[in-house]
């Protein structure tokens, strides 16, 4: 570095020394932004969505085709049959007009509850990590806290503690929310404190940029898979969470969900009597749901998990690297016996 | 036009070891001068205490004594967010410095936005573009639409530098900018940086670990070495006549093809650890001086100064 030149002029010549990279074709471009936050469609996500989509669609449009799920009719406990697809109860109502409802009901504590705990995560967790000094550590001990308390039996304790009648669906969801957004917010901090001692973050700061929109234009982007995939799973523990308190009778009062039906069902002794249209559509509808998020939850995984990042890429190119190899090997061969059948004919002569 | 008047900044950082809590001096009673249209480069190790010096500078610490004094030409002293129009910095790494989620136009649009330099979206796009080009990114109008990691080293550096520039800066504070870059490529850079600074007559702090880039870029080479400055002066005379045993070091360091092995056997002769960082040698004032408070007495400082001088 000691002999630089000492021209001093303006550069001209500067631009042409690193011309633009030519653009390289799309499918090949490293993906960023928005794109680089959207998983690669696999068919295990694409069954994933399948049955989530599906099952979103039976909870919503389902109820207004299905008759009164609460009607009692005196032909007591049927068999699936033409009239009722999937039979009926013991006291005669329609398990699939229930299992319609239930299924509503269930999706809204879901969505409900994972809105709140993703919520209380991202602001106990990013704006805790952001300011940091005394309220991060106020809040990773309030986290922490919350952490250690053992969730379900606090759950039940809460639930148990509020008067039946005001027990509704909000009040299931909040209980289940805050219980459940700690470990979340955890993840969040340690990932906000590696983002938020970038240099991205600090020239933001140097241009004048106000602390929040430092945290929601500039790092909050950067979050988005990780709170997508706690999203996700915050959906499925709750659905899970509720459907463990309705059974055991602590389920919200005025809503009808998965759980309250298999409650109903163990009342009802369906299983001693065998009767596997009551309980097992709402048990199989639960599993399918939970296996559907998770389906979509092990994809954003490979965009957050640095170890699964690149596998799919670097899988990719190897077996283009095989074709290529396999490919010059061919041409290899031909050439070679092409210059062979040249010198014999050399030789001939 | 800003001025920059530094004088005896002192940072500490406290470092906690499970209990025990020692104190860690990064910047010790260093002072400066920014003027308009002039270069300082800021020459030290790494650890030195250069970058602490940038990040006081544009407000992301605050100093633990000492003073920043800045001043419009008429005198009246530049704070708050008139502080942040005036007052920009080019950061180290253009791999780190720029957001991977947003494109090249938003690091561009938002000092604009920001500091009212342009109001509607149709102004803000044409004023990016105008930075963009004035960078020597054409065609602007395809990178600005890019994200950063479609652009070359060298390209985010000069996106980081208009996006310094946006708001209208008059000091520029430089933070190893081409250090992360692949040499065939720093020239270029550091030439744009002159050319931008002659242009808007900046007031540029350019802090390096390289001699020689600091001789060809800047007119004032001040060397750090652990937290004090021991020597002082015009780039010229620094390099070619270093008087302190660090700036001799960090002469040698640099690699001459022509003189080769005869230099590094030279830098063995000097005891890195017995380089005394208490005096400092001011070539404007062509004597030694005390710096800060010494460890030392000042008398032995002094003997250990006339020492060297007759050496």
């Amino acid at each position: 570095m000691t002999h630089l030149s000492t021209d001093n002029g303006p550069t001209v010549g500067s631009a042409a020394d690193e011309k633009l990279a030519p653009v390289a074709s799309s499918a090949d471009r490293p993906r960023a932004g928005w794109r680089a936050m959207l998983p690669t469609m696999t068919p295990w996500l694409a069954l994933g969505l399948f049955l989530v989509i599906s099952i979103a669609l039976f909870g919503t449009i389902g109820p207004y085709l299905v008759g009164d799920p609460g009607q009692i009719r005196d032909i007591g406990l049927t068999a699936p049959s033409g009239e009722f697809v999937l039979g009926t109860t013991q006291t005669g109502q329609d398990v699939f007009a229930q299992l319609a409802h239930a299924t509503r009901g269930s999706l809204q504590i879901g969505l409900l509850v994972g809105l709140i705990a993703t919520a209380l995560s991202c602001f106990f967790g990013i704006y805790g990590a952001y300011r940091g000094g005394l309220t991060d550590e106020a809040f990773s001990l309030l986290s922490n806290v919350m952490l250690v308390i053992p969730g379900l039996p606090l759950v039940i304790v809460i639930s148990g503690f509020v008067p039946r009648e005001a027990r509704g669906l909000w009040t299931i969801a909040v209980v289940l929310a805050i219980t459940s957004w700690a470990g979340s917010a955890r993840v969040l901090r340690a990932q906000t404190l590696s983002v938020r001692s970038r240099d991205y973050v600090a020239a933001a700061r140097v241009a004048g940029e106000r602390s929040w929109r430092v945290i929601v234009v500039e790092i909050l982007p950067n979050l988005l898979p990780v709170i997508a995939s706690q999203f996700v799973f915050a959906v499925i523990a709750a659905i899970l969470g509720e459907a463990g308190l309705a059974f055991i009778g602590l389920g919200a009062s005025n809503a009808s969900t998965l759980g309250t039906m298999l409650f109903f069902a163990q009342n009802g002794f369906a299983l001693g009597m065998g009767a596997w249209w009551w309980f097992a559509p709402p048990g199989l509808l639960i599993a399918l749901f939970g296996m559907g998020l998770s389906l979509i939850n092990f994809s954003i995984d490979e965009i957050i998990n640095p170890k699964l990042k690149n596998v799919r890429a670097h899988r990719k190119r190897a077996r283009k690297a095989i074709r290529l190899e396999r490919e010059v090997r061919r041409a290899d061969r031909r050439t070679a016996g092409r210059s062979e059948a040249g010198a014999q004919e050399v030789a001939s002569r | 036009m800003t001025r920059v008047h530094v004088t005896d900044l002192v940072k500490d950082y406290t470092i906690r070891e499970g209990l025990r809590r020692s104190r860690l001096r990064a910047v010790d009673h260093v002072s400066l001068d920014l003027t308009p249209g002039r270069t300082v480069a800021l020459v030290g190790e790494s650890g030195s205490g250069k970058s602490t010096i940038a990040k006081i500078l544009t407000r992301m610490e605050s100093p633990t004594s000492g003073t920043v004094d800045v001043r419009l030409d008429d005198g009246t002293p530049v704070q708050g967010s008139l502080y942040r129009r005036q007052v920009q910095m080019v950061f180290q790494d253009p791999y780190a410095s720029l957001n991977p989620f947003h494109t090249i136009e938003h690091h561009v649009a938002r000092p604009l936005r920001i500091h009212q330099r342009t109001t509607g979206a149709a102004q803000t796009h044409q004023r990016v573009l105008e930075m963009l080009e004035r960078v020597n990114l054409s065609p602007a109008e395809q990178i600005a639409a890019r994200r950063p990691h479609e652009l070359s080293g060298g390209q985010r550096q000069r996106v980081a530098i208009a996006r310094a520039l946006a708001p209208g800066a008059q000091v520029l504070i430089a933070d190893e900018p081409v250090s992360m870059l692949d040499v065939s490529i720093r020239l270029g850079v550091l030439n744009l940086l002159g050319r931008l600074q002659r242009e808007d007559r900046l007031a540029v702090l350019y802090i390096t670990h390289d001699l020689a880039t600091a001789r060809h870029f800047s007119d004032e080479i001040v060397v750090l070495f652990r937290g004090r400055v021991v020597e002082r002066g015009p780039a010229d005379a620094v390099i070619l006549d270093p008087q302190h045993d660090y700036t001799k070091l960090l002469a040698m360091a640099a690699p001459d093809p022509e003189r080769g092995p005869a230099r590094v056997a030279a830098g063995a002769v000097i005891d890195r650890a017995a380089i005394d960082n208490s005096v400092c040698y001011d070539h404007f004032a062509g004597e030694w001086q005390q710096v800060g408070s010494p460890a030392r007495s000042a008398a032995t400082a002094r003997s250990a100064a006339t020492a060297r001088r007759t050496a």
